[in-house]
């Protein structure tokens, strides 16, 4: 029983790193690949192009 | 934990958006520049004349602004793949699954195919100049297709058994089968030729980089577990 509390609080501090890093990962790839405001994109531009991301 | 993982997709991300960067600049940039001379309308396509299918093109050193900022944007976008490989590295270790550094060839072909060759089998990476659909419905395509195609690959993986690779293989159809948004005419001015090319280049460099990408994400999560246990 105790084990099992001690697991169940392993993971929940496990989980949260995981995911913040994902929405992180997410959250770059978003704002260097895909939002359209002009300065991001006109920067951007060629990369989202060669990376295959849909550009303009 | 999350600094084990920040650490590693740093180091990971920005070398492989590096050599990404610079493979990019040697063999995409050319062809992209190439593109452009149509796009704009400096060369044209079947016109009154015959056109050189080899044009004066700027050098890599001819816009140093515009190359810095490529290179600073593709290791961006490598190091935010980074992030989410290590993630999901830590995931997988934690569900009794080794990560060796060779095993990252693994990973990162897995993250070439969600990432670039999925979306790209429908929505093939673009020159300037092309026709296309609403750049709004294209993108939500691109996130469901990403999305289906990371599970899947998931699935392949580590499922192991024969309804998840039924289940992957379902996932890796659909968005083709349901189909990307398509212009309702053809209008580009690019020739053909360049656009198959650029199409398979930038796939041949995003299999590179992320193989590369894959096998560094393994090593430095390898490298900071030994730190972690050093520490301790």
């Amino acid at each position: 029983m105790t084990t099992k509390t001690l697991n169940t609080t392993a993971s929940a501090s496990q989980i949260i790193p995981v995911l913040f890093a994902v929405v992180l990962g997410l959250g770059i790839i978003t704002v260097t690949g895909h939002v359209q405001a002009s300065t991001l994109h006109d920067a951007a531009h060629d990369v989202r192009h060669a990376t295959g991301f849909p550009c303009h | 934990m999350f600094a084990r993982i920040l650490t590693g997709a740093l180091f990971a991300g920005a070398a492989a958006g590096l050599i990404a960067a610079l493979l990019q600049l040697f063999f995409v940039q050319p062809v992209l520049l190439h593109a452009e001379l149509y796009e704009s309308g400096a060369l044209v396509h079947f016109g009154g004349e015959t056109v050189s299918a080899h044009p004066e093109l700027p050098g890599i050193f001819d816009e140093p602004m515009r190359n810095l900022l490529s290179i600073l944007f593709t290791m961006l976008i490598y190091t935010g793949y980074a992030l989410i490989l290590v993630a999901l590295m830590s995931v997988a270790e934690r569900q009794g699954h080794e990560i060796r550094t060779g095993q990252g060839l693994l990973w990162g072909l897995a993250g070439f195919v969600a990432l670039h060759f999925a979306p790209g089998f429908s929505l093939a990476p673009e020159v300037p100049g092309v026709a296309a659909a609403d750049v709004g419905a294209r993108q939500i395509w691109w996130a469901a297709t990403v999305a289906s195609a990371g599970v899947a690959m998931w699935l392949i993986a580590f499922g192991g058994n024969l309804v998840a690779y039924v289940v992957a293989a379902l996932l890796l159809m659909a968005p083709h089968v349901i189909g990307a948004p398509e212009p309702e005419t053809f209008a580009g001015p690019v020739p053909t030729e360049i656009g198959a090319l650029f199409a398979a280049r930038a796939l041949g460099i995003g299999m590179a980089a992320w193989a590369l990408l894959g096998v560094f994400c393994a090593y430095f999560w390898q490298t900071e577990a030994a730190h972690a246990d050093a520490n301790t």
